[in-house]
């Protein structure tokens, strides 16, 4: 039987449908997941031999973890949940058991979304979009993140920015929030918003910041990967900063040799 | 002097600033802004917004109120006697850069430091006046973290306390004889004092009183403090200790070392050398190993000591105690598996949960992410034995960098 479920409110349905699977005792390998917009009869297609049900207790941790790693891009997400889950609750799998490929993978997934969602927090970059005559402000930005997980990263955006109006559009889901009502809905169209004049001072404080003595490059790009660059206003000062620190570093030593100055005080 | 452009100002003073090594924006209290009153949230983790090629996050806007200064400390920039170009801002431009520049996302909140201006209370004030504007006049919660100025008034501490998450006083050098060498005004007395009157606050704030009433808050996020690595001829050793002087006698959260980097105009008293940074950041390593895995100062580096630079503190303890290794993954203490090289507090804390249900073995390792290369000489398992490894005169050699000459030049 094929399970498909909306764009929107993913994790939720997904977690409706095992409950409904379990309850009738469906394996994992009867059911084909899929994402997408479903006329609602493949919901309810024809039950499939029902086994036994399997009642669902699991640890909170098992959960949160399981439901984070299906915001992960990979398609074979959902059965494996769905897998895990039948496992957990018949005690075949003890939940943290690194040893069982199957969860190690979940493991992982659930890691590399909790960095994304992170690195969506960091690196989203807003722009004023405030209407004249507007008594609230309002910003907007576009990111690409590598997974789906605008809806469990926008809440962060509703606590910080909570006297703005803010939009963050992604290739796949926009999450809005006006006058405090956080929404979803699918993307349409793919522009940047405009700039905005403090971009300007912003990248006069990153090139400022950065202490040519220093450079370490590697370190850089290893926290700031290079894919998010393009939506990063300051990213397009990185290459003339590392070239010219060579330079800037010699001038001050030169400074500090040559010149004759008066000795400290005291 | 000409009137400078804002952007000019902030050029000047985020340059001043870049000496400063904190970028903290964790811990204290939770603050959201989701009622619609304000803006900003704090608590939880951190957030590093973007990084700069010097390796560094960039989490706060990081500026100086001014470079102007009356003290001649020979290590810093900003000293009286160096030809900086010098600026200054004003209240409401560092409160207006701060918020746009968190409407925007592009930092978690302030981090203020400034060179003294007139006087120590003068220029704390101005700083405490700062962060007032930003809690009270634009209902600001994020993160606020003020370069406290040592000799200034004690109600001023209390006051930047109330607004800010962190305080922070710098002890700058890690002898009492290197700061008065190169900060003749600054007193280690004073900076002591000052951590002093800043725990005793940050207790009394955490105390209720006997009705259970809350007391007036007080940098929620604790206190740090920086030391120079590298403008004095301090050993490691007495870095080390001094550093675990500092967290047990202050409470300190953090305390950072920032090498020194060769500055434009500096004292002559001072080095020429590259910012020594392989040193800076084993003295991290090794700070981090005090905090977190139960080694004490003195077993990281003698008083005497340097810290081996090829090699990480924890591979050269284990190299230099060899007599207790290999350790046995399945019996061993929790204090001893901290010990191991490659293991890291995460990989020990899987390894008492994953054993309490069965043996391990050499690939489960693996799977809880130990790093094996580093701790197969040190430990035995079912599906591993070092045999002779530990014992092998050429053991660090198998972990020390093949020699090589870096250059910057």
């Amino acid at each position: 039987m094929q399970v498909v479920l909306p764009r929107i409110g993913t994790v939720a349905a997904w977690r409706a449908e095992v409950r409904r699977l379990a309850a009738t005792g469906v394996p994992p390998e009867a059911v084909q997941w899929a994402v997408g917009d479903a006329a609602d009869d493949l919901f309810n297609a024809a039950p499939i031999a029902a086994g036994r049900a399997v009642p669902l207790t699991l640890p909170r941790d098992a959960v949160l973890a399981i439901e984070t790693a299906l915001h992960h891009s990979d398609p074979q997400r959902f059965a494996r949940g769905y897998a895990i889950v039948l496992r957990l609750a018949r005690k075949d799998l003890r939940w943290g058991d690194r040893s069982d490929p199957a969860l190690r993978r979940l493991l992982d997934q659930e890691k590399a979304v909790r960095r994304d969602i992170h690195k969506m927090h960091g690196f989203v970059r807003f722009r004023e979009v405030t209407p004249p005559g507007a008594n609230r402000r309002a910003f907007a930005a576009w990111f690409e993140p590598d997974h789906p997980i605008v809806e469990p990263a926008a809440p962060f955006f509703a606590r910080r920015f909570g006297d703005m109006d803010w939009l963050i559009a992604t290739p796949g889901l926009t999450a809005r929030c006006e006058t405090g009502q956080l929404e979803f809905f699918a993307t349409q169209g793919c522009a940047a918003p405009p700039a905005d004049a403090t971009e300007d001072l912003w990248r006069v404080y990153f090139a400022s910041i950065f202490n040519p003595a220093r450079l370490m490059i590697a370190a850089m790009a290893s926290n700031m990967p290079r894919k998010y660059w393009k939506n990063l206003p300051e990213a397009d000062l990185i290459p003339e900063l590392i070239r010219s620190a060579p330079a800037r570093v010699r001038a001050a030593h030169d400074a500090m040799t040559s010149a004759p100055r008066r000795p400290p005080r005291g | 002097m000409a009137k400078r452009t804002l952007s000019e100002k902030l050029a000047l003073l985020a340059d001043a600033a870049k000496y400063d090594a904190s970028c903290a924006s964790s811990g204290g209290e939770r603050r959201s802004s989701r009622d619609g009153a304000g803006l900003g949230s704090a608590g939880g983790a951190g957030i590093c917004h973007a990084w700069a090629p010097d390796g560094r996050c960039v989490s706060l806007l990081k500026i100086l109120l001014t470079n102007f200064c009356i003290y001649d400390c020979a290590y810093c920039i900003n000293r009286a006697s160096s030809r900086v170009e010098r600026a200054r801002f004003t209240v409401d431009e560092v409160v207006q850069l701060t918020i746009e520049f968190y409407r925007r996302n592009y930092i978690e909140g302030l981090f203020l430091s400034s060179g003294i201006i007139r006087s120590p209370d003068d220029t704390m004030a101005e700083m405490v006046r700062i962060a007032r504007t930003l809690r009270e006049r634009e209902h600001f919660r994020g993160y606020i973290h003020l370069k406290t100025i040592p000799d200034a008034a004690p109600d001023l501490i209390a006051e930047a306390g109330k607004w800010a998450d962190r305080l922070s006083i710098n002890v700058e050098l890690p002898t009492e004889t290197a700061l008065r060498q190169l900060a003749p005004e600054k007193s280690a007395r004073t900076i002591h004092g000052a951590m002093a009157e800043v725990r005793a606050r940050a207790e009394a704030a955490r105390d209720r009183s006997h009705r259970g009433a809350r007391p007036a808050r007080f940098a929620p996020a604790g206190q740090s403090t920086q030391m120079i690595v590298g403008a004095d001829p301090a050993t490691d050793g007495q870095i080390l200790s001094a550093s675990s002087r500092l967290y047990a006698d202050y409470q300190l959260r953090r305390v950072y070392y920032s090498a020194f980097s060769p500055i434009p105009d500096a004292s002559r008293q001072l080095p020429l050398t590259r910012p020594p940074l392989q040193r800076e950041h084993r003295l991290y390593q090794a700070d981090w190993l005090m905090r977190f895995y139960g080694f004490a100062a003195a077993e990281i580096a003698p008083p005497s000591g340097m810290l081996d630079l090829e090699i990480d503190p924890k591979l050269a303890w284990a190299l230099a105690h060899r007599g207790l290794f290999p350790v046995n993954v399945n019996r061993a203490p929790r204090e001893m598996l901290l010990r191991v090289p490659g293991f890291g507090t995460r990989s020990v804390q899987r390894i008492l949960e994953a054993r309490r249900h069965r043996t391990l073995r050499y690939e489960d390792l693996l799977a809880i992410g130990c790093v094996v290369r580093h701790a197969e000489p040190f430990i035995t398992l079912p599906g591993w034995s070092p045999r002779a490894l530990p014992d092998a005169a050429n053991l660090r050699a198998r972990f020390a960098p093949a020699p090589a000459q870096l250059s910057l030049f």
